[in-house]
């Protein structure tokens, strides 16, 4: 198998371009969704596949069912209130599909 | 395996007790060793490839990106297959390149701990994993990158990358003018690491040298 930096993700809720939101939840626990994005809208920027949950794999479990793990671009004005850049400074990272809802 | 419990492991070098971390590595990698399922000569030899060939993987992969355009592409489509067309085995790393034009540039981070493209850059530097630049680097990259003398014009976005999940991240930086006709060995020379994470851009030499006003 060619080795590829992404893996399939044929059943999958969001595309590229899609507007989603970060939920809003604090769960105790091993999370990969950094807080400051929670509640912020941003777009799907590419989709990477599915992998394991890390959220399962920090505890000893396998994982299963993998996850949709998407890149999500926020503009930095929406993330944060006071950001002093322009408008075109962006932030961009992974969310895995149960973080996020359609915007 | 036979085991002396006082012998001193080259890595106690600093001072002070170990940390809690520590004493959990260093116990389980006594355990590996005792069970045979690895040697502290294949522990040693690994670090060492983190700290002295790993560290050159990248400048070479981004200057062959330079000197062959339809590389750079399939590099920036698909940075792991690319890698591994090339020859680069980058095992666990699932690599996304992200490219700098004169409209963006990109850096790099991780905010929820130290993710780093290991199997391409060697060790993450010290401020990587620094608290104050994955703190400050996502609210103000500008006056972050000002700090490593990055100054960047408004008109250029920055795109802040954070690696907090399953993937890897490279930047392929603009190719500086004043390289035509450099061999790749060349241009891997000013490919430094921090290049490859976006707090610095690179320059020919002769560029790099004017705003010091070092001739003067």
């Amino acid at each position: 198998m060619t080795p590829s930096a992404y893996t399939p993700a044929p059943q999958r809720r969001f595309n590229v371009g899609d507007l989603v939101r970060v939920k809003r939840s604090d769960p105790p626990g091993h999370r990969r969704t950094p807080s400051y994005v929670k509640g912020k809208e941003g777009t799907i920027e590419r989709v990477c596949g599915s992998f394991p949950n890390p959220e399962e794999l920090a505890y000893g479990f396998d994982g299963e069912p993998k996850r949709v793990l998407y890149r999500v671009r926020f503009r930095q004005k929406e993330v944060w209130d006071k950001y002093e850049g322009p408008d075109g400074d962006w932030i961009e990272m992974e969310i895995y599909e149960h973080w996020l809802e359609r915007a | 395996m036979s085991h002396d419990p006082h012998h001193a492991h080259p890595r106690d070098a600093e001072e002070g007790p170990p940390g809690e971390h520590e004493i959990m590595s260093r116990a389980m990698q006594e355990l590996l060793e005792e069970k045979g399922i690895l040697t502290a000569e294949q522990v040693r030899r690994r670090m060492e490839l983190f700290e002295q060939e790993y560290p050159q993987r990248g400048s070479r992969v981004i200057a062959h990106a330079w000197a062959d355009p339809a590389f750079k592409k399939r590099l920036l489509e698909d940075a792991k297959a690319a890698c591994a067309e090339w020859g680069l085995d980058l095992e666990a790393d699932r690599l996304i390149a992200v490219e700098n034009t004169p409209q963006v540039h990109n850096v790099i981070v991780c905010t929820l701990c130290s993710c780093y493209p290991r199997a391409l850059l060697g060790m993450p530097p010290t401020w990587y994993k620094s608290e104050n630049y994955r703190r400050r680097v996502v609210r103000e990259p500008r006056a972050v990158l000002k700090e490593f003398g990055t100054i960047l014009a408004q008109d250029v976005s920055i795109r802040v990358h954070d690696s907090n999940a399953d993937m890897r991240y490279v930047v392929v930086p603009m190719r500086p003018d004043g390289t035509e006709g450099w061999s790749e060995e060349e241009l891997a020379s000013i490919l430094t690491r921090d290049t490859l994470v976006g707090v610095a851009i690179p320059r020919a030499p002769r560029d790099a040298d004017q705003p010091t006003g070092r001739a003067a």
